[in-house]
């Protein structure tokens, strides 16, 4: 008997998550798979995206400065062992580039901007505010869902490209400023190993697609959560632990079809 | 229902956002623009590149005056044929000059060096599509050893 | 009620469960144009629910919801949209939009769907919130608002677009006697100032028989019964009665259901 219940939860749980998965799409599309509506549509995302992007600008910066200055410090340590701490630029620039950046930008980005979407859907499924928008005929999907989103998906690439360019620079500070590496030789050779297509134009796939991963799972945590306040504390938990990992996950495919081979 | 405070904080983000990405790839990468007048294209056949890559310097006596455009393979002749992205200021580079490919430091990145050859009044200058035939190529470490082992060896 | 032509909203045979959860088994009740009708019924018994599917937010198991001849839940999205530009829901909690201010709140539906100006929409928007007294507080946020005028500004928003019938979803829930006088008295003027035909859901019993027409009870799945308010004070149903007067035991028991008292005590632990 023990055996038949295992695998009948272990059957309930593939359900779960394959009905999970369908929601979610259904979500996403019925926000997403409209004409844009210019007039009405802009103010929402404007009001989303200072919610959202420049609310996060602070956080991201802040670390951004101290993650570069770190960098620089224990690379250096390193560098100097073998005489080569010149290359202490591209050893910065291509951490944060090709990873740190858009990685740790989402991370960031999950438990500051996804747990407050989250938080502030479940509120308003909670307080029938959601309801109370159908019943007023209007669709909450494109109404709430679909400006959220397309802000998450533009604010999480800058806050990355923000993060990184400072990241470089607290490099600098350290390297340069502080441990007296050459200026000249610190840019040339960090600019002769960083390359437009491999590094930049990847750093900004990885940040675009983890964009889509984070605030769709925030959306879809928030959207679908149990109305009451065990189920909100529950949903933001899930949408930090949930989308966390998801990046992680995604970001080892990305970087091994990136450069793997 | 939007306050102008908002909407000001949202353009500076976005411009925060679009400054980054210039930092990114003009200082960064140090991607130039290539205007088409800014530059001119020389080719060159190696039989060895070693390490060399695109976007490695071209240097007189260590200035950079040029980098490098593409590096293919001659489908005839199988050689390694290398494009130069020369600067059009310098431009006074006659036919007989020769490149050859260095590296800076012992074990420093490769880059070309360019030796401006002789001049008289029949030699005409490099324009824009012409071929260096003097090349010198990447001295590979594993050969110089053998050399010097086989040298070594008969002098015994 | 019992002619067709007279009722806006009209259930039919219908039954509704939630998993394997009945609320419904088979109820069927007709709401009279430009009257109000009262719903009443022990708490938990799916009251909310009933609106939601009047409203088209949950779809019957069984049966028919007809609104103005239409039936509710044969409509497609867009048809299913226009329907409710004619219709509006007061919700328990007042559901306001929490991030803009009453103002911006009442004219909200106005804006989406109207396509009225600005400068009328704000004459509107004023009216709207005079006739609930709140017209002092129209730059307020939701959250500055007393809970008895989160409801009025909410139910100046559910009369913005002049629907033709309001859901009141226990408007007197929680509510000090003075704002719950204020209620009453709004919801009685709406009705008969503008011709609207209202459904109150509530376990209030003294407020609903006080402004009802008609009113039904709801208990144990079904109907138990209906009628204006004199009909149910005088009804001898011991199940209405004890609802009616608020006695703790009687057909609707005090005791959740539980195996013999006595023989549970002497058992032993198993």
């Amino acid at each position: 008997m023990g055996l038949t219940e295992q695998i009948a939860k272990l059957g309930r749980s593939a359900i779960e998550l394959v009905t999970g998965l369908g929601r979610a799409g259904l979500m996403l599309w019925g926000a997403i798979a409209h004409r844009p509506r210019l007039k009405k549509g802009l103010p929402l995302l404007i009001k989303q995206l200072y919610v959202i992007g420049v609310q996060s600008m602070v956080i991201i910066l802040v670390s951004g400065l101290f993650i570069g200055m770190v960098l620089a410090l224990q690379g250096y340590n390193i560098l100097v062992g073998f005489g080569t701490e010149e290359s202490l630029g591209p050893m910065v620039a291509l951490s944060l580039l090709r990873e740190l950046g858009p990685v740790v930008t989402a991370l960031l980005f999950a438990g500051r901007a996804g747990s407050a979407l989250t938080a502030e859907l479940a509120l308003m499924k909670s307080t029938e505010q959601l309801s109370s928008l159908e019943m007023m005929a209007v669709d909450p999907l494109r109404q709430i869902i679909a400006p959220r989103f397309w802000a998450g998906v533009i604010s999480l690439p800058l806050l990355a490209l923000m993060f990184t360019a400072i990241g470089i620079y607290g490099g600098h500070i350290v390297g340069v400023e502080w441990k007296g590496i050459d200026s000249g030789a610190f840019w040339s050779i960090l600019q002769s190993s960083v390359e437009w297509r491999q590094d930049i134009v990847n750093c900004m796939i990885k940040s675009l697609l983890f964009a889509v991963v984070v605030t769709w799972i925030a959306l879809y945590r928030g959207y679908h959560v149990i109305p009451n306040p065990e189920g909100i504390s529950r949903a933001t938990t899930q949408t930090v632990v949930q989308s966390s990992l998801a990046v992680l996950a995604l970001d080892f495919l990305l970087t091994a079809m990136m450069f793997g081979s | 229902m939007l306050t102008r405070k908002i909407e000001v904080l949202v353009g500076l983000f976005l411009l925060s956002g679009l400054a980054a990405f210039l930092i990114l790839v003009f200082n960064v990468a140090n991607v130039e623009v290539k205007t088409g007048d800014n530059s001119y294209t020389l080719h060159a056949k190696f039989d060895n590149i070693g390490g060399l890559k695109v976007r490695s310097p071209v240097k007189v006596g260590g200035v950079v005056v040029g980098r490098v455009s593409a590096i293919e393979l001659d489908p005839e002749r199988l050689v390694p044929v290398v494009s130069l992205s020369m600067d059009k200021q310098y431009k006074y580079f006659p036919e007989t000059s020769s490149l050859s490919i260095l590296t800076s430091g012992l074990l420093g990145e490769q880059f070309l060096g360019l030796s401006p050859g002789f001049m008289d009044d029949d030699i005409e200058m490099l324009v824009d599509g012409d071929s260096i035939d003097d090349t010198h190529s990447a001295l590979v470490l594993e050969e110089l050893i053998g050399q010097f082992l086989y040298s070594a060896g008969t002098k015994d | 009620m019992t002619q067709k032509h007279n009722s806006l909203v009209e259930i039919q045979n219908m039954a509704f469960s939630r998993g394997s959860h009945v609320i419904y088994e088979d109820i069927s009740l007709s709401i009279p144009t430009g009257k109000v009708t009262a719903i009443m019924g022990p708490s938990g018994i799916g009251k909310t629910t009933l609106l939601k599917l009047i409203g088209g937010q949950l779809n019957p198991d069984k049966g028919k919801v007809l609104f103005d001849g239409t039936d509710v839940h044969q409509c497609n999205r867009n048809e299913l949209f226009a329907l409710r530009k004619r219709m509006s829901m007061l919700f328990q909690s007042g559901a306001l939009f929490t991030d803009i201010n009453v103002f911006d709140n009442v004219a909200f539906a106005l804006r989406e769907h109207s396509g009225l100006p600005e400068a009328i929409i704000r004459r509107i928007v004023l009216m709207k919130l005079e006739a609930v007294g709140l017209r002092g507080a129209a730059k307020l946020m939701p959250t500055e608002l007393s809970g008895g005028m989160q409801r009025r500004a909410a139910l100046a928003r559910a009369i913005a677009l002049e629907p033709e019938i309001i859901l009141y979803d226990e408007p007197f829930a929680g509510q000090d006697p003075i704002s719950m006088g204020v209620l009453v008295k709004l919801i009685r003027e709406l009705s008969d100032a503008l011709n609207l035909t209202s459904v109150v859901v509530s376990h209030d019993v003294d407020e609903v028989l006080g402004i009802a027409d008609y009113v039904y009870v709801l208990a144990d799945k079904r109907i138990i019964a209906h009628g204006t308010p004199d009909e149910l004070r005088l009804a001898d149903n011991p199940q209405l009665k004890q609802f009616i007067e608020g006695e703790p035991d009687g057909p609707v028991p005090f005791h959740y259901p539980a195996p013999d008292y006595k023989k549970e005590l002497l058992s032993g632990l198993d």
